[in-house]
């Protein structure tokens, strides 16, 4: 009986295993997993060109590449980065598993979750075609005006940083919106606000966070759009602009847009580690609260980026209050995590490896980040090696190392392979070494006076050796990346099977098998606690275990529950594969190069084009008219 | 920017070094505090079934406690940060010296301000101060956003178009100390060097007095020539050498160009080679320089060298 329900189930969900199954398949898990593979090559691409930056300053004086070459280089480093691998990395965790997390059959609008991947794809070889004419950005990734602008920077390089930026932005946007509406109505039936994984509580922070921080970017970008474009003039002294309104539009997203590339990263730490240490995250509601706090102080500490640029003493004083007693909720998550290690009994194994080297990252981060807010000392470590280092300490050590470790914990539940335990070792200490080889002496160069951003530097400076050293610890911590790549590839083929839970984790993802059905739950899922699967074991609390609620096989279905208190509310159909998702983001694309063309008949083309896919989209079929 | 060697700089030093105790105390406790639990463990998950409370956050007491005492670390570093700040903000006694520092792509063209205008001076790349007395600094840019820094006098302070910054050095001691741009400025962002020497006061009254003074006129023939091709070519649209017909703004003032340690805003050494170089082709030396390739035979471009170096 079981077994046909389940074959049921998997006929109404399963993607066809031909090309039209997988370019209209809407499954969150496919999707996670295109984000995760995608995100990755971006990984790989902006890596591959830190280390040819670090090539050129190994020594004084060199000239691997040139001028031009070096500062291409380090603004498509840092876009590529920060926007195309470090959000969108963290999205594809949560796309795969949100789901699974809340006991859903799928995200709250799969059809808008799959055209949030085809963008986020198409904006990537938007901005990476900009190679192929070689006009890459090249104003930094953070392209102060008027040095972005057309009296500067005549070439196409800029549009492509305005418009790739844009593109990227409406999928970021759509996926924060999918993000929100799962958090509040796909939870279980019983998964109260109090009972939902911390992860969703830092991922629903950041989509929150999203919606408001990006719309200054998008103006920023619409505004250098029109400049090179049409010849106004948002940023030029000399038309009436101001080159202050970039950098306060571009920081009041970019301090936001840090924490949103940890947040969930720090989230996912909160659910490993109580794993390892087997026993509840310490301070639960605290962790929470926290989460909550950092995206909305994130909000009121942008000025710290512009502390030389001349700014009145009382708006620096503020800045500098808000941007300290934002290390606060850190802090507390900090010591939660540490907390549960010592209350609980931690085993180490890979994930936990790389999460105890995370906290030690996590902390230097952290504390060079209350040093850059002390603003006077700030007007000698800005722009210089020494925010170099903090940055990477913060992304490298606050998400890269999170997302490692993620992997190895997570992806047993996607690929349904296990890792090796010995390679996961070796990756570690090479990434864990090579990275502290490599970032940590950029503090000292940063106090010796090296300023970011330049591409050669004179002997004699004394930035010689520290230089050298980054350099040898760049090329171990990518040796670290290739092993744990070559271990994540061979478990595709040789991995021990991982089973349902390989590490008795508490939480809902780990009750259904590894991979897991296309329809995630053959029987939704009723919860009672926060970690549904060590209900019974654990000393205190409720003993009830997982009650099984509604089956739910006449159709694409789940259950929408209620926002506060997980009661059961509906049945809600969802969508069939389609490829309207695809047609309507290849429109996004096509917009994008008619913009860039700046023909109003290509402009005119793929407005045309996305009205009309998004009628297609929108038009309801015979059975949702019939209902 | 930690061997300071002025008031503002020592200001902004003492209080780094108290941020590097603190952040490193704090570094070493965390991954202490870490690994000690993790020091004798060598269970296997399935020996260590999960404990603990389903429902009640345990550890709020400890997480409270440590919170409270860094919020405390906070505040004592948010107190250092505005005394320090208020205290840097102005020099202890009233500058008399005010520099007009003006960033351009890429070189500093540098004015030293006088109600009398015939007292001003212009010059570029290597800025004089004398020791011991406060300079106020009016920091503007003529294209892109720069950033003034000379790590061992002051922090940074942005050149932005279209607003002019105050800012002010002061050395305690006689030396030579450099900088560069630290705002991202474009192609040669790497070659924008600055110079700030510090003289004895007479010293830097007789260093001001010379640089008011116009170009001292030829008497060697090649010299001359070398004036007079200076002049007559295009050479004269951009750069003034004062006391000549050459009224050119566009590039660095060198009426004083042999006084100077470098040429290029650093790029090169101030040397009759590196002249030669430039003149013949800057852009293949500092590529996109506006300095364009001057296609002169090779006799005008040592005469025009011979020239620039008796600028003194």
């Amino acid at each position: 009986m079981s077994t046909t329900l389940e074959q049921r189930l998997t006929r109404i969900w399963e993607t066809p295993h031909d090309l039209v199954g997988q370019l209209t398949t809407v499954d969150h898990k496919i999707i996670g997993r295109r984000y995760l593979v995608t995100a990755f090559l971006f990984l790989v691409v902006g890596g591959l060109e830190a280390l040819l930056m670090r090539w050129q300053l190994a020594q004084p004086n060199q000239h691997v590449l040139s001028a031009d070459a070096y500062n291409k280089l380090f603004t498509m480093h840092g876009v590529t980065m920060i926007f195309w691998y470090a959000s969108p990395m963290l999205s594809g965790f949560s796309n795969f598993l949100w789901p699974l997390l809340l006991g859903s059959r799928d995200m709250a609008f799969p059809r808008l979750n799959a055209f949030s991947y085809w963008v986020f794809l198409f904006s990537g070889l938007f901005l990476y075609s900009s190679v192929v004419v070689g006009q890459e950005p090249n104003a930094g990734w953070v392209s102060y005006a008027p040095l972005s602008g057309p009296m500067y920077d005549a070439g196409l390089n800029m549009q492509f940083y305005a418009l790739g930026l844009l593109l990227l932005a409406v999928s970021t946007t759509a996926g924060a919106i999918n993000f929100i509406a799962t958090a509040a109505h796909l939870r279980a039936p019983g998964m109260t606000l109090a009972r939902i994984p911390i992860v969703i509580w830092s991922t629903l922070t950041v989509s929150v966070a999203i919606l408001f921080s990006l719309p200054p970017l998008t103006a920023d970008c619409v505004y250098l759009y029109f400049e090179h474009r049409l010849g106004m003039h948002f940023f030029d002294p000399s038309g009436g602009g101001s080159p202050l309104l970039w950098e306060h539009l571009f920081w009041m997203f970019g301090h936001p847009w840090v924490y949103i590339t940890v947040l969930p990263a720090m989230g996912m730490a909160s659910m490993m580690i109580p794993t390892f240490s087997r026993r509840p995250l310490a301070g639960h509601r605290l962790v929470v609260g926290s989460t909550i706090a950092t995206g909305a102080v994130g909000f009121s500490v942008w000025l710290h980026h512009m502390f030389s640029s001349g700014a009145p003493m009382g708006a620096m004083t503020f800045f500098v209050g808000a941007s300290m007693l934002i290390s606060l909720p850190s802090a507390v998550t900090v010591i939660a995590w540490v907390t549960t290690m010592w209350l609980g009994k931690p085993v180490v194994r890979t994930p936990m490896l790389f999460m105890l080297g995370f906290v030690v990252l996590f902390v230097i981060g952290g504390v060079s980040g209350v040093m850059t807010a002390a603003a006077p000392f700030d007007w000698q470590l800005t722009d210089t090696y020494f925010i170099v280092a903090h940055i990477h300490y913060v992304l490298l050590g606050i998400n890269v190392f999170p997302v490692i470790a993620a992997m190895y914990y997570w992806l047993p539940k996607i690929t349904g392979r296990m890792l090796s335990e010995r390679l996961g070792t070796w990756s570690f200490w090479t990434m864990f070494i090579g990275f502290n080889v490599a970032f940590f002496p950029m503090h000292i160069s940063g106090l010796l006076g090296m300023p970011r951003r330049i591409y050669t530097y004179p002997a004699g400076t004394g930035w010689d050796a520290v230089n050298l050293i980054s350099t040898i610890g760049a090329v171990l911590f990518a040796l670290g990346v290739l092993i744990f790549v070559i271990d994540a590839i061979s478990s595709l083929r040789s991995g021990p099977p991982a089973g349902d839970n390989p590490w008795d984790a508490g939480t809902l993802e780990w009750s259904v098998p590894s991979p897991p059905p296309a329809y995630n739950f053959a029987v939704i899922p009723i919860v009672n606690s926060r970690e549904p699967l060590w209900e019974k074991r654990l000393t205190v609390g409720i003993v009830e275990g997982i009650r099984a609620g509604p089956v739910l096989e006449e159709g694409r279905e789940t259950i929408e529950t209620t926002s506060v208190d997980a009661r059961m509310a509906d049945v809600l159909h969802m969508p069939e594969d389609t490829a309207w998702p695809l047609l309507t983001s290849m429109g996004v694309l096509a917009a994008g190069y008619a913009l860039l063309a700046g023909s109003l008949l290509a402009i005119g083309i793929a407005a045309a084009w996305l009205f009309i896919s998004i009628t297609a989209w929108l038009w309801p079929s015979r059975a949702e008219l019939a209902t | 920017m930690l061997s300071p060697a002025g008031e503002a700089a020592q200001r902004l030093a003492l209080l780094g070094w108290w941020l590097i105790g603190i952040a490193g105390a704090v570094v070493v406790i965390v991954a202490i505090v870490v690994l000690i639990p993790l020091a004798w463990r060598r269970q296997t998950i399935e020996e260590t079934p999960p404990t603990g409370s389903a429902e009640h956050d345990e550890g709020k007491g400890p997480i409270i406690v440590l919170a409270t005492i860094s919020l405390l670390i906070l505040v004592a570093a948010f107190a250092g940060t505005v005394v320090t700040m208020r205290a840097a903000d102005a020099p202890s006694h009233t500058p008399t010296l005010t520099v007009r520092i003006v960033g351009h792509q890429w070189w500093w063209e540098v004015h030293y301000v006088s109600s009398d205008p015939s007292q001003s001076v212009i010059t570029a790349n290597e800025i004089h101060i004398p020791v011991g007395q406060p300079v106020r600094l009016l920091l503007q840019s003529a294209d892109v956003v720069h950033s003034f820094w000379i790590p061992q006098l002051q922090g940074k302070v942005d050149l932005i178009p279209g607003q002019t910054n105050v800012s002010w050095i002061e050395a305690d001691r006689a030396g030579t100390f450099g900088g560069q741009c630290a705002k991202y400025c474009g192609m040669q962002h790497a070659q924008m060097h600055l110079l700030v020497t510090a003289d004895p006061p007479h010293a830097f009254t007789s260093w001001l007095d010379r640089q008011r003074q116009p170009a001292t006129t030829p008497t060697d023939s090649l010299v001359a020539e070398g004036r007079a091709s200076f002049v007559g070519n295009t050479c004269a649209f951009c750069h003034t050498i004062r006391g000549t017909q050459a009224v050119g703004r566009v590039g660095p003032d060198l009426t004083h160009l042999a006084t100077r340690q470098t040429i290029a805003a650093g790029a090169l050494p101030n040397t009759q080679a590196a002249l030669l170089g430039w003149i013949a082709d800057a852009p293949g030396l500092k590529p996109g320089t506006p300095m364009p390739r001057m296609n002169m035979d090779p006799r005008m471009t040592s005469a025009i060298v011979a020239y620039l170096r008796t600028l003194n």
